[in-house]
């Protein structure tokens, strides 16, 4: 082997590893193929080239959805996915003041109000606003506008159920009845958007006093905590499409619609349903980033949102409801998802004030 | 090699590593450490004094340990079996086994549910289980590039000495293969000492590691401080613990005659012979083999319990699938992706293996290790790493379809490190130095005596890059976009919406991935040079 390097020498290569990088990093920068839209940093100035949408990994807009979109403003979208709604929320938040798009998308109840005390929007009253349910804009200053809701909602297994010649539990304090023991799969609220709202769901119903019992009952009853949505919907539950063995699961109301998707002819019945009173609301909202390059597209983008095509095709879509008024439902969606009457709906502020002391306690009430 | 040679060797791995890695995560840790451009060291030392910390930590080691004893225990026999036994299907089966590592963790949780049940879930057996499935193939790959290397002519003298099979594969080729064997170990320690799926899913929520903690602080609460000292605390021991690894892998090395041919490949001969290569091969069936089995078999499953192609044909009609787009896109996205990343980690890893192996003794353990490290930090660390620093010129990157191809390969280029060390290593520096008194420059040495004797083992290296770019989603998933969405991307799109359809066509794209990296893998082992094995 060779002797060591002179100290000299080490820093020359040093040095010439910095200016390197900075060459191939320059190098990289607008390397983009033609298909793959405008490099960044490029965006002009007023309402042309290109719109970026920040959004959770299940966001995207299909082709025709972009070419209507272009059509109508002749602005191009890019969809820039940052894991899931949570994950995105936070790096806005880490990024404010020199976003990564131009609208945000997808945040919702449990999010919003730290993504408003960050800063991170300005105001934009859509032009279809008031159309929207009034029940569902939360921000005054038009800050977010809401986009789709949902419910989040114990599922049961219908045939499961009708087999056993049990009844479904009636409302949240019916799981916590030995009669269902070992049956309910839950998501963990630390990793998960519909495990926080249950939790929430949970704390509305019995009160601040009240929901570490109710939850140390489900313990006492054999719940199961999932990671996240898809393990216990797929790997837990044995409803549907579930693989799993349990006949009660943590979901939406419109997974229903998506059992019977494509049965021709449709069924009487679905072979999952939903324990309506056990719903709680969940709303996305998007908002035009402070600092964006392209506000005024952000603007066009988010009234595009609202429009009829788009809202049309949110169920079949993302399996969750329009918000604008009166929008024509898929008949799948009209006759098997549940929009309840009265759901569970706890304060932005309430929630992101007390959202990481209610998940340490809950973590100590129900895995430790 | 010289100084000078190494110290321009060591550049590309050096820039490469400076920018997508020490740059993003130094960004991150500081922005934890010094919240309002002060140093903050409370919450270091409030979380190193955290006693519930100390048990998430040893339970990360022991869990990494135990699953490491247990790769290595199912990966050398198989990887001695598919080196030495000829039969039909021996590359197919060498591709296949690197599969596990394109699937996304739910999907494989999907397969083990349904091979084994929901019993085991949440026990330590399922995380133990899943970590050998996912990472038997790094010790094939690895101990295997070096095994198909050995000279035959030491296993037949052995034998024509009276050493029968077991005893020459014990007493020659095992102390020959140990330094491929350590080399193995550090990657598979590492992977599962960072292990985030299948801790998640697989382990359930009792049992944390710091990966899963540091993502959790990370993503879901966003308290830097907290990230940063758990992230310090990680990368300390992997530091430690790859400092004293490397130590190690160098003092095991035997320089050894290499053939620049390859060990013979035959077919089995005798009961012994045959049994150990059908317990092998019943061994990798079972525990890789019969979960994909199972998921390609869901994907035909129609929902009347029939079999049909339904799901694919959903897949392809823009009415019946939610992606928005065709799936072929995503299929091909993914592929431009892995070939990018996989010729910046070949490049990159192949000029690190050099310096390591022929440069200067500290200048190239400590490269060694350094290389190592992105596999020790969190993914998630990477990822929002980069979206806080690669934001200005001259490195604006952020939204960069390069981005994308860069964190692939930063993961996959410690895989072609180890694949080349040990061959690199196990190269007689006689045979260099005849070369070099017959006057060859050492440049022409290099061309004539390293290249065409390690020229399978870079094959093997590529194979083994494209299939960890192709299925990494660390750091992808925080830059990904969705007009090149991948296709392990998309099968998580699918499987995040309810419904058999939903179901079926993530099933049925998982099956595409599949074959996708098999035949992937396949077309890469053939363009290797020197090779057709």
């Amino acid at each position: 082997m060779s002797t060591r390097a002179p100290f000299r020498r080490r820093r020359a290569a040093v040095a010439a590893a910095a200016l390197a990088a900075t060459l191939v990093a320059a190098s990289c920068g607008g390397d983009d193929s033609a298909d793959e839209g405008p490099a960044d940093g490029a965006a002009p100035d007023g309402p042309s080239g290109e719109v970026v949408v920040v959004a959770h990994d299940s966001f995207d807009l299909d082709d025709d959805m972009r070419a209507a979109f272009e059509e109508e403003t002749g602005l191009t979208v890019t969809v820039q996915q940052g894991g899931d709604a949570v994950s995105v929320v936070n790096q806005a938040i880490l990024t404010a003041g020199d976003p990564l798009g131009d609208v945000l998308f997808g945040l919702d109840d449990a999010t919003l109000s730290r993504a408003l005390d960050a800063d991170l929007f300005v105001p934009h009253e859509a032009e279809r606003l008031d159309e929207v349910d009034p029940a569902l804009v939360l921000d005054d200053e038009h800050r977010v506008t809401p986009i789709d809701h949902g419910a989040v909602c114990v599922n049961y297994d219908a045939e499961w159920f009708a087999s056993e010649g049990l009844e479904p539990p009636a409302d949240l304090a019916a799981l916590a009845d030995p009669a269902y023991a070992d049956m309910l799969v839950v998501q963990n609220p630390a990793s998960s958007s519909p495990g926080l709202a249950f939790l929430t769901a949970s704390v509305a119903e019995f009160g601040e006093d009240g929901w570490l019992d109710y939850w140390q009952g489900l313990e006492d009853n054999g719940v199961d905590v999932a990671a996240d949505w898809s393990d216990a919907y797929y790997t837990r539950f044995s409803g549907g499409a579930g693989e799993g063995d349990r006949p009660l699961v943590v979901s939406y109301g419109s997974s229903p619609p998506a059992e019977v998707l494509g049965l021709d002819p449709l069924p009487e019945e679905a072979p999952t349903g939903v324990v309506e009173s056990t719903c709680v609301r969940q709303i996305e909202f998007a908002g035009v980033l402070a600092g964006a390059e392209n506000p005024e597209g952000a603007a066009l983008l988010i009234d595009f949102l609202l429009s009829d095509r788009f809202q049309e095709s949110i169920p079949l879509t993302y399996f969750v409801h329009p918000v604008i008024e009166g929008t024509e439902l898929p008949e799948v969606f009209e006759r098997f998802a549940v929009d309840p009457d009265d759901p569970y709906q706890l304060e932005p502020e309430v929630v992101a004030d007390n959202r990481d002391r209610w998940i340490d306690e809950w973590t100590d009430a129900v895995l430790r | 090699m010289g100084p000078v040679g190494a110290a321009v060797l060591s550049l590309p791995p050096l820039v490469f590593l400076a920018v997508f890695f020490a740059v993003p995560v130094g960004a991150i840790l500081l922005t934890g450490l010094r919240p309002d451009g002060s140093w903050a060291l409370g919450a270091l030392v409030e979380v190193l004094g955290d006693g519930a910390l100390r048990g998430v930590v040893w339970f990360t080691l022991w869990q990494a340990v135990l699953s490491t004893v247990l790769t290595l225990a199912v990966g050398v026999p198989v990887a001695y079996a598919l080196t030495r036994f000829d039969f039909p299907g021996r590359r197919v089966v060498h591709a296949a086994l690197l599969v596990p590592f394109v699937l996304p963790t739910v999907v494989v949780a999907v397969a083990f549910i349904v091979t084994l049940g929901s019993g085991l879930r949440g026990t330590l057996v399922a995380i133990l289980v899943a970590h050998v499935f996912f990472n038997v193939a790094v010790v094939v790959r690895v101990v295997g590039g070096l095994l198909e290397k050995l000279d035959p002519r030491m296993e037949d003298a052995a034998a024509t000495l009276g050493a029968g099979r077991w005893r020459t594969a014990l007493h020659v080729v095992l102390p020959l293969a140990r330094p491929a064997i350590v080399s193995a170990a550090g990657v598979v320690f590492l992977f599962t000492f960072t292990s985030f799926g299948v801790v998640l899913l697989l382990g359930g929520p009792e049992h944390a590691t710091l990966e899963v903690e540091i993502h959790r602080q990370t993503t879901q609460l966003l308290d830097l401080p907290v990230a940063a000292a758990l992230s310090l605390l990680q990368l300390a021991i992997v530091a430690g613990l790859l400092a004293v690894g490397t130590g190690r892998q160098q003092a095991l090395a035997v320089a050894q005659p290499i053939a620049g041919d390859a060990a013979s490949v035959r077919r089995p001969r005798g009961v012994g012979e045959r049994s150990f290569l059908a317990a092998a091969l019943a061994l990798a069936g079972a525990l890789v083999g019969v979960p994909l089995a199972l998921l390609v078999l869901r994907s035909f499953r129609a929902p009347d319990g029939g079999l049909g192609l339904q799901w694919y044909r959903a897949l392809v009609d823009p009415e019946a699938s939610v992606l928005g787009r065709p799936a072929l896109d995503a299929v091909r996205h993914s592929l431009e992706f892995a070939v990018a990343a996989t010729v910046v980690a070949v490049v990159v890893g192949l000029a690190a293996a050099v310096v390591v192996t022929r440069g200067p003794r500290r200048w190239a353990r400590a490269l060694d290790v350094v290389l190592l490290l992105p596999l020790g930090v969190s993914a998630v660390t990477v990822g929002f790493g980069f979206l806080i620093s690669l934001d200005d010129p001259p490195l604006d990157l952020r939204g960069s379809w390069w981005l994308i191809p860069m964190a692939q390969a930063l993961v996959a280029v410690p895989f072609v490190v180890r694949v080349l060390v040990p061959v690199l290593s196990s190269i007689d520096d006689r045979v260099r130095e005849a070369a070099a008194v017959l006057g060859a420059s050492p440049a022409r040495v290099w061309r004539e005596v390293d290249l065409p004797l390690v020229g399978r083992a870079v094959g093997v290296a590529a194979g083994f890059a494209f299939a960890v770019s192709l299925g990494e989603f660390g750091a992808t998933v925080f830059i990904a976009r969705a007009e090149t969405v991948t296709v392990p991307v998309a099968i998580l799109r699918l499987l995040g919406r309810p419904g058999p359809s939903n179901f079926g066509q993530a099933m049925a794209l998982s099956t595409i991935l599949m074959v996708m990296t098999t035949v992937s893998l396949l077309v890469i082992s053939r363009l290797r040079p020197g090779g057709t094995r």
